[in-house]
């Protein structure tokens, strides 16, 4: 195996992102220095690469970056449902201070779902084709909570009413659906148990651009009514400034900008944000050309040295090249691992 | 049920196709098909039988399609003609005799090596590495080298003739005659096992192989890695999950085998005497009964589509997909 | 059932499962053909490299020497009788005799030239009848797949064996019947498999490129599509060889072959008349069998490691054994959680 190149980023204390750390807005989970690397005949493939976050009761953190960039892989290293050649070789995830990775199997059983369960990107496949929606949602209720079918079914008609579906549908087979109700049908079954905290991977990748506003909103509304955390995940960069608190961007299995959603969409510092500001058309806002990020995401074996941005970074210098960027805070509550800006004071 | 009535169709294509080739079988003997029998049997023929034989082809000085037209109204109104070597009984009469045997043997091995197959590979995948996954597979390929009748004759040497275990020949001990009595069902159940553990023995590496291939795939579907992050018991996940899905193609392929299977117990039922359709068949071809031999191989072949239209309705029941749009 | 790759709109590096693994070209089946020669001794070489291949490289070797030096090896007419009916094996008859005192040694030997003649040519009528018609479906599809694909698909159903008994009990009795009824029976498995496989390659930029600049149908179908396929078709070809030859066994032991001529199928076929097993003599049971079985095998493991090499799945999973068994670390074979492997340092 080849040595592995100078450290990049190098732990960020958790107390440094995360100012209010006591009473009711101790952080629901909080992810440090995570390392995961798929293991492959080349040498190992350093997918996320000393990430660190926390999120607060109630709080929706944006997660964005170009595909490959190591997004899925922390929200499926948070329920720990990789499989080798995925190992986590490093960092802590706690949950309400219970530290995820020491967790047993049943421990683990236990904690998905009830306390973080998640949407996957695409409902066609994350749902069993040969099993009814309604049955996949019963069985998720019944694997955590004793109570006889008839309750659990119940519940099913109560979820479909939440998000819109006709709970006479809970007999339907996921390929008798339409695209945007598979969807809903997964975000039912993730609020089957009530928890805490969900992950949205790409929610509405999938979907039309009318039915993704329509889910959004379905989110959103959700969101303020049951009052969970969410951990939003996309490469859809306009999205997330409308819908989260907080935004971190990622590139290369890094966080090389982190800040609140107003202050990224307002201010971006880093180049490659600003790229991924400008690949898509806002929402809202005046139009701007859109001019896209030039060049590929790295090959994550031989990540280049220095920043990892640089081989596509228009503003490069040949510091860069050599000296890797921490992520510290140039102005109150922005982050960025970039040698463009100087510190704070 | 349109899928239903597709399969239908295609059953309705392939015993057609078996129909014709089977009355194009005695023309395709080299010179006059009436004097290369002949022949073939030394005068040895009875000139009613020489007429049987006639009849049953169809063989006369019309023109060739309306031979054919004249054989396919006969064979639909179940008259496949007289067996020579039981002459002058009908070949329907002869055949029902030996297919209630190889529907026995045929389905039991069938079923029991489908089931134990499929299951081994669910097991096997389940413990990735263990001992039951990383022997099996070699084994039963090793295993499935050897000629089927080999390894069949070398059982019923050492376990039935030198061991003494099991009955050497026929379904039955001849010393019963056919009943519903416990005796009797003893007697069928015991001259079973071998000629059946035999063609499972050897059907189970390629069922294994294919479940494990199907699972080791399904297993990196998304809807497995969602099962997990629900929280749900690995057992769960295994047999409602990826080995319900998996389960699919290898049905298909269970289909598929039928006609290699069903085809094959010949050569067990030869082995062990077993007195079925293959059995027969060969007795048939030794006795140069051409009507009862072609009888026969049309009887075998409608047995394996009505077992594939079985293995339909079970797809129907398990697919959602298939049964609905 | 082409759900997965339509509805994702960005191809996904790092899936949950892990598929990182770089795909090489040929598996891709995008690369352009090289030059035939090299392709061809450069595949050879390939199979070679692997274990299981080279191991029943030899094995089939062997059999082709004892078959071509069979005059050699057991001199004389084998169907002479030259001891006394059904001795065991000793140093002058190292098979010991048949129940006719022929040399079970010198028959077996010389049995091996006329089964695996037979295995090889009907092997090769097959793999030849499977490209044609396979290919040639899959590449037109419409009306002229409807009725080929029906072709196939009538002959996979009709049972193989009772078929083959009907035929030769019905034609001229000799080795070219024979070859012909395997033929015959043997084709729609392997044409089946390439038909689908060309199905996909159909849709290939290569094909496309092809099909603009105006090649003919022909040249595009055998000389372009072909040697992408070439496994698949090898893979066929070995698979139909080891069914002529136990299919031949078969048939011969049932009595339905050229008893006058000497293979492995009539050796049993005799042992089985003669009583052999019966009256204790297994020796001239037992070689023949060995023969066909080791054969078989050999053609198995080639096919295993045929697949292991083009089959992009199995050779990832291989690879990625490889570098987990070549590190120190201990990972759980199947885990039910994604492993933590704590890095020092």
């Amino acid at each position: 195996m080849p040595a592995p190149p100078p450290s990049s980023a190098g732990p960020v204390s958790v107390a440094l992102l995360d100012h209010r750390r006591d009473g009711a807005d101790a952080p629901l989970l909080e992810v440090h220095d995570l390392h995961v690397e798929y293991l492959s005949p080349r040498g190992p493939v350093r997918a996320v690469d000393g990430v660190s976050f926390t999120i607060r009761p109630g709080e929706v953190l944006g997660l964005a970056g170009e595909s490959g960039s190591g997004k899925s892989t922390i929200a499926h290293a948070i329920l720990r449902t990789l499989h080798p050649p995925a190992v986590i070789t490093g960092g802590e995830v706690r949950f309400r201070g219970q530290d995820l990775l020491a967790m047993s199997d049943e421990e683990l059983e236990q904690f998905r779902w009830r306390d973080v369960s998640m949407v996957f990107q695409s409902a066609m496949n994350a749902l069993n084709p040969v099993m009814t929606v309604g049955d996949q949602i019963i069985d998720t209720i019944l694997a955590h909570q004793e109570m006889p079918r008839q309750r659990a079914r119940a519940r099913a008609v109560e979820l479909f009413e939440i998000v819109g579906i006709d709970p006479g549908r809970l007999n339907a087979y996921p390929f008798q659906l339409s695209g945007g109700m598979r969807q809903r049908a997964v975000i039912a079954i993730a609020l089957a148990l009530d928890p805490p905290m969900m992950i949205m991977d790409e929610p509405t990748t999938a979907l039309d651009v009318v039915v993704q506003r329509d889910i959004m909103q379905q989110i959103e509304d959700l969101k303020t009514r049951l009052g969970f955390s969410i951990l939003f995940i996309t490469h859809d960069l306009s999205l997330l400034v409308e819908f989260s608190d907080r935004i971190a961007i990622m590139y290369a299995g890094e966080i090389v900008e982190f800040a609140p959603a107003r202050e990224i969409f307002d201010n971006p510092l880093h180049p490659y944000t600003r790229g991924l500001m400008s690949s898509f058309p806002a929402l809202t806002g005046e139009k701007v050309r859109l001019t896209g990020i030039p060049g590929a995401p790295p090959d994550m074996v031989a990540p280049p040295t220095g920043c990892r941005f640089h081989p596509r970074c228009s503003q490069v210098k040949p510091m860069h090249r050599q000296v890797v960027p921490r992520l510290r805070e140039v102005t109150p509550g922005h982050f960025v691992a970039c040698h463009l800006y100087p510190e704070m004071g | 049920m349109r899928y239903i009535l597709r399969r239908l169709g295609f059953y309705a294509v392939a015993a057609w196709a078996s129909l014709t080739l089977n009355f194009f079988l005695p023309r395709m003997m080299p010179g006059d098909p009436e004097s290369v029998i002949f022949a073939r049997f030394r005068g040895q023929l009875r000139p009613e039988e020489v007429e049987a034989l006639r009849e049953a082809y169809g063989l006369s000085d019309d023109p060739i399609f309306l031979q054919y037209f004249t054989y396919l109204t006969h064979v639909l109104r179940g008259d496949f003609g007289l067996s020579i070597s039981a002459f002058p009984a009908p070949v329907t009469d002869v055949i029902a005799t030996g297919l209630r045997w190889t529907l026995l043997l045929g389905g039991v091995s069938l079923v029991l090596g489908f089931v134990v197959g499929n299951a081994l590979g669910v097991l096997g995948t389940w413990r990735r590495g263990s001992l039951l996954d990383s022997t099996l597979p070699p084994l039963l390929i090793f295993i499935g080298s050897f000629p089927y009748f080999w390894l069949a004759t070398l059982a019923l040497y050492l376990l039935s003739f030198e061991l003494g275990w099991f009955p050497l020949r026929h379904a039955y001990s001849d010393r019963l005659s056919p009943s519903y009595s416990l005796d009797f069902v003893q007697s069928v159940l015991i001259h079973l096992i071998l000629p059946a553990g035999t063609v499972v023995l050897v059907s189970i590496g390629g069922w294994l192989l294919g479940m494990r291939n199907t699972m080791i795939a399904t297993l990196a579907e998304d809807y497995i890695t969602f099962a997990e992050a629900k929280g749900l018991s690995q057992r769960r996940i295994m047999f409602s999950y990826a080995a319900r899905n998996a389960l699919l193609p290898n049905i298909t392929a269970f289909g598929m085998a039928l006609g290699f299977v069903l085809g094959g117990a010949l050569l067990t039922e030869v082995v062990f005497s077993y007195p079925g359709l293959g059995y027969q068949l060969l007795t048939a071809v030794r006795n140069l009964d051409y009507p009862l031999m072609q009888g026969l191989f049309l009887m075998i072949t409608f047995a394996v589509l009505g077992a594939n239209l079985i293995v339909d309705l079970l797809y129907v029941r398990l697919d959602p997909r298939v049964r609905g749009s | 059932m082409a759900q997965t790759a339509d509805e994702r709109p960005i191809p996904i590096q790092t899936t949950p499962a892990g598929q990182v693994v770089p795909l090489a070209p040929d598996a891709t089946g995008g690369a352009m053909p090289a030059t035939r020669r090299s392709a061809v001794f450069g595949g050879v070489r390939r199979l070679l490299a692997n274990r299981k291949a080279a191991f029943g490289a030899a094995i089939l070797l062997m059999f082709a020497l004892v078959g071509i030096f069979a005059p050699v090896i057991a001199p004389g007419d084998p169907s002479d009788f030259v001891a006394r009916p059904h001795q065991a094996p000793s140093a002058e008859y190292w098979f010991g005799t048949t129940g006719q005192g022929q040399d079970v040694f010198a028959q077996t030997v010389w049995g091996t030239r006329v089964s695996l003649t037979i295995g090889v040519l009907v092997g090769i009528a097959v793999a030849i009848i499977g490209v044609v018609v396979g290919m040639t479906a899959g590449y037109f599809g419409g009306r002229v797949d409807d009725v080929l694909s029906l072709v196939m698909n009538v002959f996979l159903i009709v049972p193989a064996l009772p078929l083959l008994v009907t035929l030769a009990a019905f034609l001229p009795p000799g080795m070219l019947t024979i070859a012909f009824v395997l033929a015959f029976t043997g084709w729609p498995w392997g044409a089946r498999v390439l038909r689908s496989q060309m199905l996909a390659m159909r849709e290939k930029d290569f094909v496309s490129a092809a099909q603009i600049s105006g090649e003919s149908k022909v040249r595009i179908i055998f000389a372009e599509v072909l040697p992408n396929m070439t496994s698949l078709a090898v893979s066929g070809a070995f698979g139909a060889t080891v069914y002529a030859i136990g299919a031949q066994a078969g048939l011969e032991f049932l009595g339905l072959g050229d008893i006058s001529t000497i293979s492995w199928g009539t050796i049993l076929y005799w042992a089985g008349n003669n009583a052999g097993l019966l009256t204790g003599a297994w020796w001239t049971f037992v070689p023949a069998g060995l023969c066909i079985a080791l054969v078989a095998f050999a053609f198995a493991l080639l096919n295993y490691a045929l697949d292991e090499i083009t089959n992009p799945r199995l050779r990832a999973q291989r690879e990625i054994n490889n570098v987990l068994g070549r590190s120190k670390e201990k990972l759980p074979k199947r885990a039910r959680a994604t492993p933590v492997v704590r890095r020092a340092g």
